[in-house]
C-alpha cells in the first residue's frame, strides 16, 4: 500500500511542478507572471533549500556551521562549470541541445549532482577533522574554509574571476528550483522523525551521555555535516544558472552565510517548517521594505534590523521553536485536545 | 575454569602526579551484584569512566566476557554489552521521557540511514520496534504516565529510573550504576532496591554500583568492593565489609 501512495505523491507533485512551470515561463493565454514576482518567487525556493539544509546541522545536530555560503559557493560552481564547459557535448550525447527541454533537463540533473558531490566532499574534509572536537571549533573552520573558497574562486579566471560566473547558460527555472526545494524538506523530515532524528538529538543534548548509548557521535555529525553540505552545494547549483543571477564571489561571504542562520533562527532552530518560513519571510521582507525605501530613503535596512531585534527580544526561540507547524500542532490547539492527552 | 564477565588486573589510572586508581584488581562474575563503595573522592567514578572507555588506563588490563577493551571508545564498549547511567544525571533535556529511551535503542536498530531517508517499510517496521520495546522499559520503571513529557522536568527521583530505563535499552549485560540512589527519598531507594534485584534475576544482569547509600549497598550487594584512595583496602560479602577494622578507619579516620 505504501509505494503506490508514494508514487502517486510524486507523479502528483512533478505533474503540478511542470504545470506550474509551464505557467511560469509561457503564461495562460493573456495572463503572464510578473518577472519581479516570479524571480523573488524562485529565490525563495532557493532560500528554503538553503535554511532547510543548514536546520540539519545547526538545528537538528545542534553544531554551529557558519559556513554555508562556502558549501553553496563548491556546488555552485561546480554545477556551473559543468554546464559552461559540457553542457553542450553532454546534451548532444542525447541528440538533445541545452536549448531543448529534454536536453536543459538532463544537463541541469548531471550539473546540480556534481554540485552536490562537490560540496559534499568539502563538507567531509572540512567536517571529519573539525567535527571530533567539541564547542565552536566548527563555527571558526567552517567561517576559513568559506572565505577561502571564496579567495580561491577570485583568483580562478575561467570561472570569472571578480566579475562573477557570468558565462553561466540559465538553465534553472521553477521546476528544478522547487523540486528540489520539496525534495530537501522531504529528506530533512524524515532524517528528523527517524531513529537518525533521535541520534542528532543526543549530539545536541550532551554527547557524553550518547556516546555511553552506543552512540558513534563523530560519525552522525559528519553524516548529517555531508548532507547538508551537499544540498547547500545543490541550491548553489540553481542559484549560479538562474537568470541573470550569475555567482558571484562578494555574494558568497560570510554575510550570505549569517543571512543562512537568521532564516533558521527566526523560524526557530530545529523546526522544518519554522526553516521554511524564515526563508519565505526573509527573502520577501527586503523586497516589500523597498516601498518605503522610494518615500524614505534609508530606512529599509534600519527597519529590517530592528525587526530582527524586536524578533529576538520577544521570541528568542524563534516563531515557532522547535515545534513543526503542521495537522498535529493545529489539532492539539483545538478544542479535541483533552481527548487526544488522555489517548 | 569460567572466565569472569568483567576482569581488571591491576589497572591504574593517573592524572599527572595523581594516582586516581591504584592497581585495581577486580572480578565481576556473571549475574552478580557487585559494590564498589569508598569515601569521596576514592576513585569510584574515575573506574567507572575507565571501564566505559572515558578515560584510558594508565597502565594494566581490562577484559569484558575475556576480550580486553582498554583504548576502545564509549560507544564501542556500549554495543559490546556495557552500559552505565551517570552521578550527575545526564538525560537528553529537549527529548520527552519516551524519546530519551528510544535514543538509547537506536544501538540495536536494524534500519539503514537509506531506510529512514526513503522512508522504506524496514524503516517503519523498526520505528514500531523501538517504540515498543522503549515502552516495555518504561513500564518496568513505572513510567510509562510520563512518556511524553520533557526528560528534565521530571522529579529526580524518576529521573535517575528513567536513566536506567534508558541504559537498559542498549541491551546491557552489565549495568554500571554510579550512586543510583542518590537525592533519593527512603522510599524511593526502597524501591530502588527492588527494582536492582529484578534486573539480576528477571534480565540475567549483572550490576556493578557505586553507592554513598549504606542501606542500598548492604542491601543489595553480594560482594562489596571497598577503594580509598584509589587503592584496593577490602573485598567480602556486606557482613563482612562492615565489621572490618580497614573499612571502619577509612570511612571514620583513624584513632
Amino acid at each position: 500500500m505504501r509505494v503506490p501512495t508514494k508514487l502517486l505523491a510524486t507523479t502528483v507533485t512533478i505533474g503540478l511542478l511542470v504545470g506550474l512551470n509551464y505557467l511560469f515561463e509561457h503564461g495562460f493565454g493573456d495572463f503572464r507572471i510578473n518577472a519581479y514576482y516570479a524571480r523573488i518567487l524562485n529565490l525563495i525556493g532557493i532560500n528554503i533549500t538553503l535554511a532547510v539544509s543548514l536546520n540539519l546541522i545547526n538545528g537538528l545536530a545542534g553544531q554551529f556551521s557558519i559556513g554555508h555560503a562556502g558549501f553553496m559557493a563548491v556546488g555552485g560552481y561546480s554545477a556551473t562549470f559543468v554546464t559552461v564547459y559540457y553542457g553542450r557535448a553532454i546534451a548532444g550525447l542525447f541528440g538533445s541541445s541545452l536549448d531543448d527541454a529534454v536536453g536543459a533537463a538532463v544537463v541541469m540533473l548531471i550539473s546540480l549532482l556534481t554540485g552536490a558531490a562537490a560540496a559534499a566532499v568539502a563538507g567531509l574534509a572540512v567536517g571529519i577533522p573539525s567535527l571530533r572536537l567539541r564547542g565552536d571549533y566548527l563555527a571558526i573552520v567552517t567561517l576559513g574554509f568559506s572565505e577561502i573558497i571564496r579567495v580561491i574562486i577570485l583568483n580562478i579566471p575561467a570561472v570569472g574571476g571578480a566579475t562573477g560566473f557570468t558565462a553561466a547558460i540559465p538553465i534553472t527555472n521553477f521546476f528544478w528550483i522547487f523540486a528540489v526545494a520539496i525534495l530537501t524538506i522531504v529528506i530533512v523530515r524524515n532524517i528528523a522523525t527517524s531513529t537518525f532524528g533521535r541520534v542528532l538529538a543526543t549530539i545536541r543534548g550532551d554527547e557524553i551521555a550518547a556516546e555511553a548509548m552506543g552512540i558513534s557521535t563523530t560519525r552522525y555529525k559528519v553524516l548529517a555535516f555531508v548532507i547538508s553540505a551537499a544540498l547547500a552545494g545543490v541550491a548553489g547549483g540553481l542559484s549560479g544558472q538562474l537568470f541573470a543571477n550569475p555567482l558571484n564571489p562578494q555574494n558568497l561571504n560570510f554575510v550570505r552565510s549569517i543571512e543562512i542562520i537568521v532564516m533558521i533562527v527566526i523560524g526557530g532552530i530545529g523546526s522544518i517548517t519554522g526553516a521554511v518560513f524564515g526563508a519565505t519571510t526573509l527573502t520577501i521582507l527586503p523586497e516589500a521594505l523597498r516601498r518605503l525605501d522610494q518615500q524614505f530613503p534609508g530606512l529599509r535596512m534600519v527597519t529590517y534590523a530592528l525587526l530582527l531585534i524586536l524578533m529576538m527580544i520577544f521570541r528568542p526561540q524563534g516563531l515557532f521553536g522547535r515545534r513543526e507547524l503542521g495537522w498535529t500542532w493545529l489539532r492539539r490547539r483545538g478544542p479535541a485536545a483533552p481527548a487526544a492527552a488522555i489517548k | 575454569m569460567t572466565t569472569a564477565l568483567l576482569e581488571t588486573r591491576a589497572v591504574t589510572k593517573r592524572f599527572g602526579g595523581l594516582t586516581a586508581v591504584k592497581t585495581l584488581t577486580m572480578k565481576v562474575e556473571r549475574g552478580a551484584l557487585y559494590g564498589l563503595i569508598g569515601p569521596n573522592g576514592a576513585g569510584k567514578t574515575t573506574v567507572f569512566n575507565l571501564l566505559t572507555g572515558v578515560y584510558d588506563p594508565t597502565d594494566g588490563d581490562m577484559l569484558f566476557e575475556g576480550a580486553r577493551i582498554e583504548g576502545r571508545k564509549p560507544h564501542e564498549i556500549t554495543r559490546l554489552g556495557i552500559a552505565r547511567t551517570f552521578q550527575n544525571i545526564r538525560l537528553f533535556p529537549d527529548l520527552s521521557v519516551l524519546e530519551n529511551v528510544m535514543a538509547a535503542r537506536h544501538l540495536r536498530s536494524r534500519q539503514t540511514f537509506a531506510d529512514a531517508v526513503l522512508g522504506t517499510s524496514r524503516h517503519h517496521e523498526e520505528e514500531r520496534e523501538i517504540r515498543a520495546r522503549s515502552m516495555a522499559l518504561l513500564e518496568l520503571f513505572d513510567l510509562q504516565r510520563l512518556a511524553d513529557e520533557t526528560a528534565i522536568s521530571l522529579p529526580y527521583g524518576s529521573q535517575r529510573r528513567l536513566e536506567i530505563a534508558r541504559a537498559l535499552a542498549t541491551d546491557p549485560q552489565l549495568l554500571l550504576l554510579d550512586e543510583p540512589a542518590a537525592g533519593m527519598n527512603p522510599q524511593e531507594a526502597l524501591d530502588l532496591m527492588r527494582v536492582i534485584r529484578r534486573l539480576r534475576d528477571e534480565f540475567a544482569l549483572t550490576i556493578l554500583l557505586v553507592e554513598h547509600n549504606m542501606k542500598v549497598v548492604m542491601g543489595v550487594c553480594e560482594t562489596v568492593h571497598v577503594i580509598d584512595y584509589g587503592e584496593t583496602i577490602a573485598i567480602g560479602p556486606p557482613a563482612e565489609i562492615q565489621k572490618n577494622p580497614k573499612v571502619i578507619e577509612a570511612y571514620l579516620g583513624g584513632a
